[in-house]
């Protein structure tokens, strides 16, 4: 058995943003093990982005409020830390490409950031080549922000981020402006670098049915309160998922249907492929 | 009615054409679909149907009127367009002067904005918000109070770009809902969206667009068909469609929603026993 280390942790923890006395988050216990792929959901407005806020630091230093209980990200009170200091082990892409983006060109957008942890030429060089290539940028290296499209953008926002390496992924609705192959291609590179280096992988989505292959748990917020949290593969199966605003993947929501019409299979599938599967195994082996 | 013709179009400091000799007609009462790649030239061509892009060659036409020939402000009142990005949208102190404000500049009476503001924002969910800052809100609420912003004023056509970004199942069910009571009151509402499963969902006519060029123009079912477009465009199948292609011949058809999926499945499996 290997070891699992908590690499993000909430403890007892409560938040409203000042100027405001309603409670965005209320007593959130969580802890996140290194390594693992989650998947946060939840409707619209419960709380999710200012979840994230409070791993990557921006609460409570960028966004004041009342904050009580605490945040531990890899063994350190994410209140001592500076926003600085937890980027380089919390990489964040935001909800809103725009906001990540600011110098005049796409190459450069990229390096400022390994810069500024000092990498040497060689490194930034070897970097940037390979996120313009994973994202499918190159032909935009030399446009500036402005002429971009806003899939563009995401995409660019995106290898900002992990040209930086971080041990922490975190990414806000990070495929909504990417076509759907993009987004597919998007999702099978973090799962490889979840695989391969043990990336920790926080991503809030509302299209799932990219994720549900390859996340490994999930958690659902509701109003500010964890409702579900645990092995992706059980929480998905529950049937009330689309009260708390989950976009069910069609596949799955079937499954669901035709338990409750008695029909019930050995096991839940998470794909189209092998859930037709089984309905031709079955239908043939009846008949 | 909007009519594009041969149309061209280029940004001014580029050396290529973003939209290429781009030829269409759109109705009243339409649902209309509109897919593509990440930069193919979607936002850049419903920036046309208000003419807040006029273009290069060739000519757009809203209502038998030349967009160079008027103000964008004398179309947006017949074409509402509701951004993929809501910070390019939002300019007002409180989430109710911000519905409030383009109906003032439209001129409606104070009885009828406060009217329409109220059902605006109910509808959308955002009327305990009414008071605040819109800068405050999540991402999903600005986006829904831009829609709402722009549903108020009653255009006749409707253009959403990436609507359901940011929105959760409860929302996209509503935004569904909206679409097909505005297209029985005759409007036209034209979607650009990546989401393939809202897409199905909605049954429009589909339009894909690879590089500038309309590739593909017709009804959803159909373009889903069309395997070499679709990978030509990078636009993956909806569940129901994969599913129905499985499980071909099994079912004739793919199903249009769960529910259809639901009835189909039960049928087959319970037609051996
Ligand atoms: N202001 C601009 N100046 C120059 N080029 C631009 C400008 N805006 C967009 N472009 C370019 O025009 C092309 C089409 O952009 P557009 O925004 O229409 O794409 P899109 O189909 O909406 O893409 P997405 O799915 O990413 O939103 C892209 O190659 C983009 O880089
Ligand atoms: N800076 C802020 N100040 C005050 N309220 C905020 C701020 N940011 C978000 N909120 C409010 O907090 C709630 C949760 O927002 P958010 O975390 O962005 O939701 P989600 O990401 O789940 O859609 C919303 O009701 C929103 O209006
Ligand atoms: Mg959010
Ligand atoms: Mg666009």
């Amino acid at each position: 058995m290997e070891t699992l280390t908590e690499i993000i942790k909430f403890i007892n923890f409560s938040f409203s943003y000042s100027g405001s006395n309603a409670l965005i988050l209320k007593n959130i216990n969580l802890s996140i093990e290194e390594g693992d792929f989650v998947l946060l959901v939840g409707p619209s407005g419960c709380g999710k982005s200012t979840l994230l806020r409070c791993i990557n630091g921006l609460i409570p230093h960028l966004y004041s409020g009342v904050y009580e209980g605490e945040v531990i990200v890899d063994g350190e009170l994410v209140k001592n830390k500076s926003v600085n200091e937890l980027a380089t082990k919390v990489g964040f892409v935001f909800q809103n490409p725009e906001n990540q983006i600011f110098m005049f060109s796409v190459e450069k957008d990229i390096v400022f950031g390994l810069e500024n942890i000092g990498l040497d030429r060689n490194e930034i060089d070897s970097r940037l080549e390979w996120v313009l290539h994973a994202l499918g940028i190159e032909h935009l290296r030399y446009k500036p922000p402005y002429e971009l499209s806003d899939g563009q953008k995401q995409r660019v926002a995106i290898a900002g981020v992990l040209a930086m390496k971080p041990k922490i992924l975190i990414l806000d609705e990070p495929t909504s402006l990417l076509d759907p192959r993009t987004a597919l291609e998007f999702i099978l590179l973090i799962k490889e670098l979840n695989r391969k280096f043990g990336l920790t992988i926080i991503v809030v989505e509302h299209r799932i049915d990219l994720l549900t292959n390859v996340a490994n748990r999930m958690i659902v917020l509701d109003k500010g309160e964890i409702i579900f949290n645990g092995c992706l593969k059980e929480v998905i199966k529950n049937k009330n998922l689309n009260l708390y605003g989950v976009n069910v993947p069609p596949v799955i929501a079937l499954q669901n249907y035709l338990k409750d019409e008695g029909l019930i299979f050995n096991e839940f599938y998470l794909n189209v492929k092998d859930f037709s599967k089984e309905i031709k195994r079955r239908l043939i082996g009846i008949d | 009615m909007i009519e594009v013709e041969s149309l061209y179009f280029k940004y001014p400091l580029a050396n290529d054409y973003v939209l290429k000799n781009i030829s269409l007609k759109i109705g009243l009462g339409e649902v209309v679909g509109i897919m593509g790649g990440n930069g193919s030239g979607k936002t850049t061509l419903i920036k046309h149907f208000n003419g807040l892009l006029k273009p290069t060659k060739g000519f757009v036409k809203v209502f038998g009127k030349d967009t160079r020939k008027e103000s964008v402000a004398y179309f947006s009142k017949k074409v509402g367009l509701v951004f993929q990005n809501p910070g390019h949208q939002i300019f007002s102190d409180t989430v109710w002067n911000e519905v409030a404000f383009a109906l003032k500049n439209f001129g409606f009476e104070e009885e009828i904005i406060n009217k329409r503001v109220k059902w605006a924002l109910e509808f959308f969910n955002l009327i305990q918000y009414k008071d605040m800052s819109p800068l405050l809100l999540s991402g999903g609420e600005k986006k829904r109070l831009c829609l709402a912003s722009v549903l108020a004023w009653n255009p006749d056509f409707i253009i959403l770009d990436e609507p359901t970004v940011g929105q959760d199942f409860l929302q996209k069910e509503k935004l569904i809902e909206i679409i097909k009571m505005l297209v029985t009151q005759n409007k036209t509402v034209i979607v650009v969206s990546h989401d393939v499963e809202f897409i199905w969902l909605l049954q429009p006519r589909l339009i894909l667009i690879s590089n500038g060029i309309i590739v593909k123009d017709g009804d959803c079912r159909s373009v889903f068909k069309d395997d070499s477009v679709l990978e030509k465009c990078g636009i993956t199948k909806p569940q129901l469609v994969e599913l129905y292609e499985e499980l071909y011949p099994l079912i004739e058809r793919p199903p249009v929603d769960i529910v259809e999926a639901r009835s189909m499945m039960l049928k087959l499996l319970r037609g051996l026993k």
